[in-house]
């Protein structure tokens, strides 16, 4: 049973590195994922403070929703503050991220 | 076999679509928010098929969300499930039977004290690990069933009744610390099952690094006072798609982890190109009994299990879902194929002003 739990770390170890490192690899091209989907209309503006609240908060669970009215904006920023427990100053930068 | 829903406690389902419509009620009666705050319907309408040992259930599955902010403070929320269950007939019987399942994940109000104190009243998804709060929607998860740990820490129906403070303790631009704390109290309610018990959890986030790290703990405070032990590390290196998270759990009886990466690529034109959609999956496994005495959920003697998943990310926020799983114990080793599609919805629960 022990070189069973073995090889499951090691596989699990392997996959790790093999994935972090083509992540690593891959990062110099990356774009702005969230950004892209959540508010196209602001895709080609670079980082803010808003941008980065969403890839640091809301990416680290699920990919964004393709595009939702302004007049919901404000609901989806307090259902996160609650959830991911964001910060005042995440908050802000999130509404005026979906309201520029 | 569906990820574990554990709000489904065959609640009646006329009573829970009742409580979720007196809820969009009250919501639109309460409303008196900004041009922002109109209140919305999220959630995710799926089709899951689940072969195992050569039988293929199918579960097709509605999970409703609805979000409500009441004044400048208050936010009420709710998610409901519906799922119906087609397996086939045990005993060499020819055809398919079903059954259904309604139920209220949570229903929950929040009040915003301050930037760093919100107070949760009503029945709340237990805050321990991540699993129960932030992976379990259909949406969210990248597989369709949970790890094989999720039942620890969470009291057997996933969800508390009673009251939670929770919150950003500090956020500073190297480091943010975030808490939970709950207390529930028994219920036999059928609506609100709930069991007696306390506990909280404590995670810190290291946003250079894109590294979460948590402790839970919550105890049982009804029948065999059993403490639960968690802990969490997320891990997503900055401007790549790649994530690994993972989870240990340690209970009365029983204890296991599990490991889950998952990664897009951006090289071939960015995440919506028709490569950059596609997003393999894995995740590892294993849980180990204490004892003898199987009430937890967990299997009932150690097991390993390794999930090789395929998700594949659609326009218009559709998902499809596909794995396969090879799970090893001493009563047998076994093979789950999984497939799925999953639609996530997001709109205003009505026409609110413009901004």
């Amino acid at each position: 049973m022990n070189s069973k739990y073995c090889l499951f770390g090691v596989l699990v170890l392997a996959s790790a590195s093999v994935l972090a490192t083509a992540a690593q690899q891959s990062g110099a091209s990356a774009a702005a994922p969230a950004k892209k989907s959540a508010a196209q209309k602001q895709a080609v503006q670079p980082p803010d403070e808003g941008e980065r609240a969403f890839q640091q908060h809301c990416s680290r669970c699920h990919t964004a929703p393709e595009g939702f009215p302004p007049s919901i904006s404000g609901t989806i920023v307090r259902h996160m503050r609650v959830r991911a427990a964001l910060s005042q100053r995440d908050e802000t930068a999130l509404l005026h991220f979906f309201n520029p | 076999m569906l990820r574990p829903v554990f709000s489904l406690k065959h609640r009646a389902g006329a009573c829970a679509i009742r409580y979720f419509g007196l809820a969009l009620a009250v919501a639109a009666i309460a409303h008196r928010g900004s041009a922002q705050d109109t209140p919305l319907v999220s959630g995710g309408i799926g089709f899951f098929t689940s072969t195992n040992g050569g039988n293929t259930s199918y579960y097709p599955t509605v999970e409703p969300l609805l979000a409500a902010p009441i004044g400048q403070r208050v936010l009420f929320e709710s998610r409901a499930a519906l799922l119906e269950s087609i397996s086939p007939n045990g005993g060499n019987q020819p055809g398919y039977g079903h059954t259904h399942f309604i139920g209220l994940s949570y229903m929950q109000g929040d009040y915003i004290a301050s930037p760093h104190f919100t107070v949760v009243g009503g029945d709340y998804l237990i805050p321990f690990n991540t699993y129960n709060e932030r992976l379990s929607p259909i949406w969210i998860g990248n597989f369709q069933d949970g790890p094989l740990i999720a039942p620890l820490g969470v009291f057997s129906g996933g969800s508390g009744l009673g009251g939670m403070a929770r919150g950003n303790a500090i956020s500073r631009s190297g480091y943010s610390i975030d808490y939970t704390y709950f207390y529930s109290v028994r219920s036999g309610n059928e609506q609100f099952n709930a069991h007696r018990g306390t506990g909280g959890r404590a995670s810190l986030y290291l946003p250079e690094k894109r590294l979460e790290m948590g402790l839970s703990y919550d105890r049982l405070l009804q029948g065999t006072h059993e403490n639960f032990y968690g802990a969490h590390a997320w891990w997503e290196p900055k401007d790549t798609s790649f994530r690994l998270r993972s989870e240990f759990a340690r209970g009365h009886h029983a204890q296991g982890y599990w490991v889950e990466a998952d990664y897009r690529t951006h090289a071939f034109g960015g995440l919506d190109s028709a490569i950059g959609r596609i997003e393999p999956v894995f995740r590892m496994q294993q849980t180990f009994r204490r004892d003898t005495i199987v009430s937890d959920g967990l299997p009932p003697v150690n097991t390993q299990r390794a999930d090789f998943g395929l998700d594949y990310n659609l326009p218009h926020n559709t998902r499809i879902f596909s794995s396969y799983a090879r799970q090893f114990s001493s009563t047998g080793n076994r093979n789950v194929w999984e497939t799925g599609i999953v639609y996530r919805f997001l709109f205003p629960a009505w026409k609110g002003r413009q901004p």
